[in-house]
């Protein structure tokens, strides 16, 4: 009999993306030294984040955004009533916040996340889908404790999943409370950026038990901007065009 | 359509409702006031230039003053009777009213409906739900975490004494042989457990309180090894799976003690 053929996955069948990031290679070192991110990564500065929403946020995306807040340590939460972003932006950069979540909605439901690095930072806009509250996923876990969690990033291989995923790693503060067994991850596959929030537990040397708390959401990247963010003339790194990038089932970019 | 009237969908009507008074056909003699970008006509129409259809409406600008505005329609007005007058000067308030309101709101952030397209949405969450079962991202995390232990990023705060380590993995070893063979087998060897318990019991009560003895000694260990992973492994698998899990405790202990008094007499 033949030998069992490898089944042939998604994964396995992805078209060769050129800008993978190959862990050795020096450009990509040298440019994540010099990049927006390098005073987190050297440590010089502390996450603080300020969480936001549309114009009248409805309950659900309410929840959302202070569910958020207890994920992610140093974050606060703020309303908008009709305040212009552009005129938040240099007053969240005199208040020393380092990032700005803006969450969007629609028709009661969020559905939008715009993340922009405050001191002239990357904006990142992603598409929110299935967002689970923390009293509809199936668990019966407490909230989330005030320790730092850690944080997994899983399956950035590209260049801009590279800085995506650096993007994420600087929402929280860079050393993560093991006495507090959390952990944040951030699991990309196929495009689809999927969040989950867990407490672990060490059971043997070879077990682990994880218990889901905490809000879930998939996110989807829409586009990339080089500067805080500007619609009009913003300076676009990446952007989702349609026509052109969903051809091929098995070409993803991040 | 109101319960008591009509819409009129003449361009030149004062009111918007279809009535003898306020019809721009019906009437030989009328005004209207429209807005064409910003700026408000005034229009007329007088009974001298029905048979000129080119020539049948008069238009005039009004000022962008509202008051100076009000007193043009006056002038232009004279003469006209009372119920046409009012209606032009209300018609003409509401809409600088409007044209005031589009302004302010064209100063200030605009909301840009983009439509969604049902195809691509429906696609797109189709291929998220496939992705989402590629990932498997429970397992994806357990690795993670365990592959984080093993580098020793936690430092010290996890003790786990390697005599208990190896304890484990040969658990862990024999539990997965075990596992491996088809599960009629171990019910066979369930059954057959009882079946010679039950013999055992009848020929060796006798030495009952020593086998309880010899439990307490060596098994309190292997029990609660066993325990602790059956719970956890429990714990870890779908709740289905418990209650026929916790079964096994009980058989497997009695199975331990059928193979104590072997070994021993092997050894001896």
């Amino acid at each position: 009999a033949p030998p069992k053929a490898i089944p042939k996955t998604i994964e396995n069948q992805r078209v060769y993306d050129e800008t993978t990031v190959d862990p050795n290679d020096e450009e990509v070192a040298f440019d994540e030294a010099t990049d927006e991110f390098a005073p987190y990564f050297n440590r010089q500065t502390v996450p603080k984040i300020l969480i936001t929403t549309s114009d009248r946020p409805r309950g659900r995306t309410v929840r959302f955004c202070e569910q958020l807040s207890t994920v992610i340590p140093n974050s606060h939460v703020y309303y908008r009533r009709g305040l212009a972003l552009k005129r938040i932006i240099p007053q969240c950069i005199a208040r020393d916040f380092t990032d700005l979540m803006v969450i969007n909605e629609d028709r009661n439901v969020p559905n939008g996340l715009v993340l922009s690095h405050l001191p002239d930072g990357p904006t990142a806009h992603f598409r929110l889908s299935s967002v689970r509250l923390r009293k509809e996923i199936k668990r019966k876990g407490k909230e989330p404790t005030e320790h730092v969690p850690e944080v997994i990033l899983n399956n950035f291989t590209t260049r801009l999943g590279h800085s995506i995923g650096r993007m994420f790693a600087s929402l929280f503060p860079h050393d993560p409370q093991f006495t507090g067994r959390q952990v944040a991850t951030f699991h990309n596959q196929r495009d689809y950026i999927f969040f989950r929030f867990h407490r672990y537990i060490f059971k043997s040397e070879k077990k682990v038990g994880i218990q889901e708390l905490g809000p879930r959401f998939t996110l989807k990247l829409r586009s990339l901007q080089r500067g805080t963010f500007d619609s009009k003339f913003g300076e676009y790194e990446w952007i989702h065009k349609r026509r052109e990038m969903d051809t091929s089932r098995r070409k993803f970019h991040l | 359509r109101t319960k008591t009237q009509n819409f009129c969908r003449n361009e030149y009507n004062l009111t918007g409702l279809c009535n003898r008074s306020s019809c721009p056909l019906a009437n030989s003699q009328y005004a209207t006031i429209r807005e064409e970008k910003g700026r408000c006509y005034l229009y007329m129409k007088t009974i001298e230039r029905a048979p000129f259809p080119r020539w049948l409406w008069e238009r005039v600008l009004l000022s962008k003053n509202y008051e100076k505005a009000l007193e043009e329609i006056d002038e232009n007005l004279i003469y006209w009777p009372r119920f046409i007058r009012h209606k032009c000067k209300q018609r003409f308030t509401k809409i600088t009213q409007y044209l005031i309101r589009i302004r302010k709101l064209t100063l200030k952030r605009q909301r840009k409906l983009v439509p969604l397209r049902r195809k691509i949405e429906r696609r797109e969450k189709r291929r998220e739900e496939k992705a989402l079962i590629a990932a498997q991202l429970d397992n994806a995390i357990e690795k993670e975490l365990l592959e984080r232990l093993k580098q020793d990023t936690y430092g010290d705060i996890y003790n786990f004494p390697i005599h208990a380590f190896d304890k484990a993995l040969e658990q862990q070893d024999a539990e997965s042989e075990s596992e491996s063979d088809a599960e009629k087998e171990e019910e066979d060897e369930e059954d057959a457990d009882k079946r010679e318990f039950v013999e055992a019991d009848d020929s060796e009560l006798s030495d009952f309180e020593d086998m309880d003895k010899l439990e307490t000694s060596s098994e309190e260990e292997e029990e609660e090894v066993e325990q602790n992973v059956n719970r956890s492994k429990s714990k870890g698998k779908t709740p289905l799976k418990g209650p026929a899990r916790r079964k096994r405790p009980y058989i497997e202990i009695e199975y331990e003690e059928e193979t104590e008094p072997a070994t021993r007499t092997k050894t001896a």
